[in-house]
């Protein structure tokens, strides 16, 4: 970790204009949670907070505020040529890496996470720790996101599309044509972790289902996001930069 | 007293050849790197800045590879042409932030000390995104020197600028120059190179093509044959009666006359002369290759 990494980082992200987006998100999320808790009976709250926090909270919010932090952490920087700052200085790029993935989860544990377990709260309560869960999952897979966009960034300069891709075509669209594919999903990893919060026969009864175990998901989980900041790290090593030519 | 050392350095994209089999040896004071635009000069600025691995050869900095070896920053300052430089952040910001990342033991001091010394104190308190073109040069210079570098690379760091910002860094680069650093600039403006580098390494699609003092290079700029097109009454006429006088190392006779002559000031002098008193009406005269791409290229061929 390097302070001064970081508080430039967290500048760029939050100083930029597409900052409004890590607002909307979890925004949209809240005013969805708190609407449903004002119309729906109470028998359907606990479906209504299965849908809202997994497929709408763990599956579009924490992927999609991952990609915003994920690759504006490196990615932009790369883009615009501004990385050159921080490359040329006596600076190990391992901790560059590390720097940019504690700062991007931060964002998305406080625009992502913290805000599905708000909605959980303003839907269920406490009831089967849901919120606490589904937060925590969130957390998780928001971290996760943001090294495997991290690693994006430093191998393609379309870290943007690439991950769109991975997340909303892979994730979202084959995942659910093809149900060996949900395996390599890090949405349902998280899923498995909110789901042995919950417990298998709460989480069975809620129809709150994951495609690999938990502790599959553990270990698949710590392999990406170890593995994926330790290769950024390597790859900014040699990272080609060319003035503007 | 650093210098920086290309040995037999090439380096190529796939098919294309960026920088061919260069060697050259950067030592203290100002060197400019001089060439046209797609010469390679940011190619070969990139590997000196440890950004880019050569494809062949070595670059060392007092003996040391700079590629992948981050420790070497401690010693050079880079100015990138680019733009681009955290927008957001106020100049002060900026420069305390890069003496920081340099884990200088006062930054505060050092990064004060830098924006001085390129005249910035005034405007450090406002956004980067805020400032014209040479205030972000002069911002990049600042957070370049804020660890007082033995050796500073700039790309093209007189572009954009206004005739005053240019003579003020001319005067910057002087100092650091006589300070006893190495300081390295590329520009594609043979006056811009000559006013303040004390040797000048001429680059022209790849490979060094010339290397000396700006006298040196002028004088190989100026003494190369000169081409003419000409076109006259009577072509025909004219061509034998130039060729008679003596006046034109080579003369081509088509649609147009083609003179080259290795004598510039000679054959100015003597063709209207001739067509006097030949009797014979001049349509134009015109230099055929006077841009700087056909010097270079004059240079490469020599």
């Amino acid at each position: 970790m390097n302070s001064t990494i970081a508080s430039l980082t967290l500048r760029t992200l939050l100083g930029r204009r597409r900052a409004w987006l890590l607002l909307v998100l979890p925004l949209a999320l809240l005013v969805l949670s708190v609407i449903l808790r004002l119309t729906i009976g109470e028998e359907d709250r606990n479906d209504a907070a299965v849908a809202v926090l997994g497929s709408f909270g763990i599956a579009t919010v924490v992927p999609l505020l991952a990609l915003i932090a994920g690759t504006g952490a490196l990615a932009g920087e790369i883009d615009d040529g501004s990385i050159v700052y921080l490359l040329s200085k006596p600076i190990s790029r391992h901790v560059i890496v590390t720097t940019k993935l504690a700062v991007s989860g931060a964002v998305v544990t406080v625009f992502g996470a913290v805000p599905v377990f708000l909605a959980g709260l303003v839907l269920v309560g406490g009831a089967d720790r849901l919120a606490i869960a589904y937060g925590l999952g969130a957390l998780v897979a928001g971290v996760t996101y943001c090294a495997a966009f991290l690693l994006l960034s430093v191998v393609t300069r379309n870290a943007v599309v690439v991950g769109l891709v991975y997340a909303l075509v892979w994730e979202a669209g084959v995942g659910n044509v093809l149900p060996g594919a949900q395996a390599l999903s890090i949405q349902q990893w998280s899923l498995a972790v909110t789901r042995s919060i919950v417990g298998a026969d709460r989480a069975e009864a809620l129809e709150l289902t994951a495609a690999v175990r938990p502790q599959v998901a553990v270990v698949l989980l710590v392999v990406v996001l170890v593995g994926a900041t330790y290769l950024a790290g390597r790859r900014l090593r040699s990272l080609r930069v060319t003035f503007a030519a | 007293m650093s210098a920086v050392t290309l040995s037999s350095v090439s380096r190529w994209y796939g098919d294309v050849v960026a920088v061919n089999d260069v060697t050259m040896t950067i030592g203290p004071g100002i060197t400019g790197l001089l060439g046209p635009n797609g010469a390679g000069k940011s190619t070969l600025i990139s590997m000196m800045a440890g950004f880019l691995a050569p494809s062949a050869g070595t670059v060392e900095l007092d003996g040391r590879a700079v590629w992948r070896h981050e420790d070497a920053y401690r010693h050079i300052g880079i100015v990138p042409e680019t733009e681009a430089a955290y927008d957001v952040v106020t100049g002060a910001t900026f420069v305390l932030a890069n003496a920081r990342l340099h884990g200088l033991a006062d930054a505060a001091a050092a990064a004060r000390r830098a924006i001085e010394l390129v005249d910035m104190a005034a405007a450090a308190d406002r956004e980067i995104g805020t400032y014209s073109k040479g205030m972000k040069q002069r911002i990049k210079m600042a957070s370049a020197l804020v660890h007082d570098p033995a050796v500073l690379l700039l790309d093209e760091p007189f572009n954009g600028m206004d005739p005053r910002q240019r003579l003020h860094l001319m005067d910057l680069l002087t100092r650091l120059g006589t300070e006893g650093r190495t300081v390295l600039f590329s520009s594609h403006i043979l006056e811009e190179v000559e006013e303040i580098a004390g040797t000048i390494e001429v680059v022209v699609a790849g490979r060094h093509a010339a290397s000396g003092d700006f006298r040196e290079i002028r004088r190989l700029m100026t003494e190369r044959p000169h081409q003419y097109t000409v076109s006259s009454s009577d072509d025909r006429a004219l061509a034998a009666a130039v060729v008679a006088e003596g006046a034109a190392s080579a003369v081509e006779l088509g649609e147009t006359l083609r003179v080259q002559s290795s004598d510039q000031g000679r054959f100015v002098h003597v063709l209207p002369r001739l067509a006097r008193d030949g009797g014979i009406r001049l349509f134009s005269v015109s230099p055929a290759d006077e841009s700087l791409e056909s010097v270079f290229a004059y240079l490469v061929t020599r």
